[in-house]
């Protein structure tokens, strides 16, 4: 899966002296020499159950437009202080005196706005390898299963989390012949193989955007829904090669993430318009494209995305427009939702403006199902693919 | 940036599943590409309608056309169609003569297991085949010298571009020119030709002479072959495009003899067609069990075997002592799948399988004989003892690929006791990891779908849903079950009285009422026979009703099926491969003596009565397949056929 991966197609393209500059950050290796702990045993972080923590995370980066949005919009325009986080990163990155834990590891990686939660955990969980003090494969192996499965205890509702550990257990720790070597070089090997999996689904967003150019078209009215990282990808390069489209924003209650997206899209001198999100039906007529990320990917090829993307997809769908996604493959999950309930819950609270009595009940699930038959093609760093080439891409991984 | 949008102008778009690769002719798959196109000319002739010109098989030699294409008694130059009956009795005659090769009758009947109804012209055509066979003097009695020929040969070159466009490798590139039949063209390459011939014909009759001192001749082929010869020499100046177009198409063929041979070698034997008197015949004088055939058979599925049931197993008995080469364990097994004490996919594959290990295990190598030929001649012979008791599954073909497979992968260092033991060790582990262990995993999957307050429906009885059942109730999961069943078999009230006696919460009801209780329903849980790689779902008849029933009401239709049964054929209806059951099984309902209204007619020629057993699903009403491997959606069918072969491989 991985190694097929089309990263050559960012090979001819010269990288910009920032993401240079960062990565070559973001390898410095940690070493830390102090044992590790056992990270089973801490408590689960996130024990406010009714709250999703991944929508937490994702509020936190994205900075959850409130009413007063336009003056946080003001501040954001400082936004992303890179040269800060990174400094921060390699001043927490050796913590002397404190017993390594994946947990701390991966909050200080998934500090970084721009580092998807799962690049985050599988950066940590190379970090493991790297400070593991385990002398056989067997202990080694066990000790990166007990820190992948505290991360995932560390929030069950990120759909991309599980998957991207997962991902990474298969790919780094299967290979056959790390029984005929010795257990530093296979370790050396280890670690390799961690950091260039780290570097895949590092690049994987830039990759999709490079892909995706293909099916943007000049005067092309494009249907966005909530703010998706890769999604906001795709635009800037097209936008960047002066491709000339429109696109229509829905609001996305209720974090109201949309407003922040045509934000986004407004600094790029992108025509945006914003749309509630019960206007979809009445302006899809003009729209010739409906572009969506996705939280994650599952077997059957649909995909998990925030609430209102299955609504949007169903109207696409009836009007005859593609629908597409653009998602990591570090998404892929070995899910199979048969309907919209068949999922683990992921709630967040919503915010009407006006008190709601106690005997109304409010829906206040995040995310919602969308069918493979519903979509056009998925963009993904493996290539663009058709749904039904997801189960394909999951079962040659796992079996 | 536009350099490269400019490398790549179409969007590249992975696929999976079913799709048509534009213009690729798969040439490994089928006869139905290359022979096609060189046919068109043959369906305008009358004599030829019936052959089906997809299957004709390519001549062994370019001078069984040559010879057989022109003819000095008939007036007219002699229509196209010709060679192709000419081969036929050619390999009709080498079947008489005793020499049986398997390759040649299925090719030399697959012509007309290509069409369904044509009962009637099959007869006329293969006794016109038994007559000529009886010498080669019989040319004149050919009705086809009295057709008028300028039809056909205007057809035949009309028709001429669409040759050309053969894309299997081709011999003689000169007559592949769409400008071939104009005659000034031809005086050239026919000398060579004519050279090539005569090499040909030498070697004909060296083979011919070989077969003859074989002692098995009844015809002197050699005399056929030099007066075959002699009449073509005479001939071939007269009518020289009409030669040419022969030659063009027997070329053709020659170049694609090596291909086609192992096309043929990779190609699963067709299916027998009961629709084919020859072939019927043939199988009846080898098979062991007498069948007496049904007298009044359905039109539409003649093709299918229809016998009349109930009289076997009696016969088959009393035969037991004189059987001495059927192992008896073969025979017993085969004696429970015609009384059906045997069914179930699973079942009757491990009745099978273990029934192969005890033949495995009392097996000795006769003398001047290897274990692996021998014995996958034997398996073989056994298969078809079974399959008359009973058609073999698809899930019991892929078994017995597997063994026939490990068989012939057996090291010829090993010697007989330790290859012996090997594949008994293989069957173990088939029946293991491909049933029991893939069984577990299954329910594994398929239980963790099942939530409280769910209501599942099922229909017939399948073992590995009844264990999904169970062990989702031993979770101490709530849910509610309706059994679904349909007549004659019933087989849900088995399955019913088992869940009841485990304290599941059912409800019972015959398909005639699925439409009523589906808007409580929340999941339908299938099992199937097998599942092909379009998808489509291959089971109990009756599955496709429930499962179309539960798509319209967006319920999720859950099959669960080991991978072992997957397949990779496609099918697309019910009708060209199934299986019939006792058509008096419906006909009577068995406590109801008021019910009697057939009891008269049931003889009268107006009434055909149709027991099928099995029908296909279209993968549309199919929400996911549960397998071994996983939950799969049934795009993805390919991909684990395609993984499971590789595995079979590596077991």
């Amino acid at each position: 899966m991985w190694w097929r991966s089309p990263s050559f197609i960012l090979d001819n393209r010269q990288q910009q002296p920032n993401d240079t500059a960062r990565r070559d950050a973001l390898s410095i290796p940690l070493s830390s020499p102090l044992p590790p702990s056992t990270t089973m045993a801490d408590p689960n972080p996130n024990p406010n159950h009714k709250i999703s923590a991944y929508y937490q995370t994702r509020a936190a980066h994205h900075g959850v437009v409130s009413s007063d949005w336009l003056a946080q919009a003001q501040a954001a325009v400082g936004h992303l202080p890179e040269g800060d986080d990174d400094a921060s990163n390699n001043d927490q990155g050796a913590p002397s005196g404190k017993p390594f834990s994946v947990i701390d590891e991966f909050n200080n990686w998934r500090k970084q706005p721009d580092l998807a939660e799962a690049v985050a955990a599988i950066r940590a969980l190379a970090a493991v390898i790297r400070n593991s003090q385990a002398t056989t494969m067997m202990e080694l192996e066990i000790e990166l299963k007990k820190a992948s499965d505290s991360l995932k205890s560390w929030d069950t509702t990120s759909i991309s989390l599980t998957a991207g550990c997962d991902l990474f257990m298969r790919y780094v720790t299967r290979t056959s012949a790390l029984e005929y070597e010795d257990f530093n070089s296979a370790k050396t090997r280890l670690i390799e193989r961690a950091e260039k999996f780290g570097e895949i689904s590092y690049k994987a967003r830039k990759i999709i955007a490079m892909l995706s150019q293909d099916f943007i078209f000049d005067g092309c009215t494009i249907l966005v829904h909530g703010f998706s990282r890769v999604v906001l990808e795709v635009l800037k390069t097209a936008a960047q090669s002066k491709k000339l489209f429109r696109v229509f924003c829905t609001e996305g209650r209720p974090d109201r993430t949309g407003l922040r997206l045509s934000n986004e899209l407004a600094k790029l001198d992108v025509p945006v318009k914003l749309l509630i999100d019960s206007a979809v039906a009445y302006s899809m007529d003009e729209v010739d494209m409906v572009f969506v990320g996705a939280d994650g990917v599952v077997e059957s090829g649909g995909i998990i995305n925030m609430m209102g993307t299955y609504q949007i997809a169903l109207v696409a769908h009836s009007m005859n427009k593609p629908v597409y996604v653009a998602a990591e493959s570090y998404k892929f999950a070995r899910l199979y939702p048969l309907d919209q309930k068949d999922m683990g819950p992921a709630l967040r609270p919503i915010e009407f403006g006006v008190p709601i009595p106690s005997k109304v009940e409010v829906e206040t699930s995040a995310r919602d199902y969308t069918p493979p038959q519903y979509l056009t093609l998925l963009f993904t760093d493996l290539g663009v693919l058709t749904p039904s080439v997801v189960s394909d891409e999951l079962i040659q991984l796992y079996l | 940036m536009d350099a490269r949008r400019g490398s790549l102008p179409v969007p590249r778009v992975r696929q999976v599943g079913f799709f048509t690769p534009n213009a690729q002719p798969a040439p490994t798959r089928s006869q139905s590409g290359p022979p096609d196109s060189s046919s068109p000319p043959l369906s305008d002739s009358p004599a030829s309608n019936s052959l089906s010109p997809v299957m004709i098989p390519p001549p062994r030699h370019h001078s069984d056309n040559l010879a057989a294409a022109p003819r000095p008694t008939s007036p007219l130059p002699v229509p196209e169609p010709s060679p192709f009956r000419r081969r036929g009795a050619d390999n009709n005659n080498a079947l008489l003569v005793g020499s049986y090769n398997p390759a040649e009758t299925l090719l030399a009947m697959s012509p007309s297991s290509s069409h369904v109804g044509d009962g009637e012209s099959e007869e006329t055509m293969s006794g016109g085949w038994f007559r000529r066979s009886n010498s080669g003097k019989l040319a004149s009695s050919l009705p086809s010298g009295t057709f008028d020929f300028s039809p056909v040969q205007s057809t035949a070159e009309a028709l001429k571009p669409n040759k050309v466009q053969n894309p299997v490798g081709i011999s003689a590139p000169k007559e592949q020119q769409p400008e071939a039949p104009s005659s000034s063209k031809q005086p050239k390459p026919k000398l060579t030709k004519a050279e090539r011939r005569a090499l040909q014909e030498s070697q004909r009759a060296a083979k011919a002479a070989a077969k003859a001192g074989g002692g098995k001749s009844v015809a002197a082929p050699e005399e056929v072959a030099t007066i075959k010869s002699v009449k073509q020499h005479q001939t071939q100046k007269k009518d020289a495009p009409q030669v040419a177009v022969s030659v063009a198409a027997s070329e053709r063929k020659g170049g694609d003899k090596s291909q086609e041979k192992e096309r043929r070698k990779d190609a699963p034997a067709p299916r027998m067609q009961f629709d084919d008197k020859s072939r019927v015949e043939k199988a009846k004088r080898r098979s062991v069990v007498d069948q007496t055939e049904a007298k009044k058979r359905v039109e539409l599925f003649r093709h299918l075997p229809q016998y009349e049931h109930g009289t076997q197993l009696a016969d088959l008995e009393s035969k037991f002592l004189q059987l001495d080469p059927m192992h008896p364990a073969i025979y017993k097994v085969g004696l429970q799948y015609l009384a059906g004490d045997i069914s179930g996919g699973n079942a009757r594959c491990i009745a099978m399988l273990q029934a192969f290990q005890q033949v495995v295990k009392d097996y000795s190598t006769p003398p001047e004989k290897t274990l692996p030929r021998d014995l996958t001649a034997k398996i073989s012979s056994y298969v078809s003892f079974f399959t008359q008791c009973r058609p073999l599954s698809m899930s019991m073909g892929n078994a017995i690929r597997f063994l026939k497979n490990r068989i012939a992968k057996l090291s010829p260092s090993l010697s007989e006791s330790e290859s012996k033991s090997s594949i008994c060790t293989d069957i173990d582990r088939f029946i293991n990891e491909k049933i029991v262990l893939a069984d577990r995993v299954i329910v594994q999957h398929a239980s963790s779908k099942v939530k409280d307050g769910d209501v599942l429906l099922v229909y017939g009885s399948s073992c590995v849903v009844e264990m999904v059942l169970l062990h989702s109730h031993e979770l101490g999961k709530q849910f509610r079950v309706i059994v679904v069943d349909s007549r004659p078999k019933l087989e849900g009230k088995a399955l019913l009285r088992r869940l009841v006696a485990k304290g599941v919460h059912c409800t019972y009801t015959h398909i005639n009422a699925v439409s009523y209780v589906m808007h409580e329903v929340t999941k339908v849980f299938l099992g199937a026979s097998s599942v092909l790689s379009n998808g489509t779902v291959y089971s109990r008849v009756g599955t496709a009703c429930v499962a179309m029933v539960a798509h319209a009401f967006r319920v999720p239709v859950i099959i669960c099926c080991e991978a072992y049964k997957f397949h990779e054929r496609v099918q697309l209806d019910s009708i060209c491969s199934n299986e019939l059951g006792d058509p008096d099984a419906i006909g009577k309902v068995p406590g109801r003596m008021d019910v009697n209204y057939l009891n008269d007619v049931s003889n009268s020629g107006n009434l055909q009565l149709l027991n099928l057993m099995y029908d296909a699903t279209p993968a549309d009403y199919v929400s996911m397949i549960v397998t071994d491997y996983g939950m799969i959606p049934p795009t993805s069918v390919p991909v684990i056929v395609r993984e499971y072969r590789r595995d079979h491989l590596l077991i």
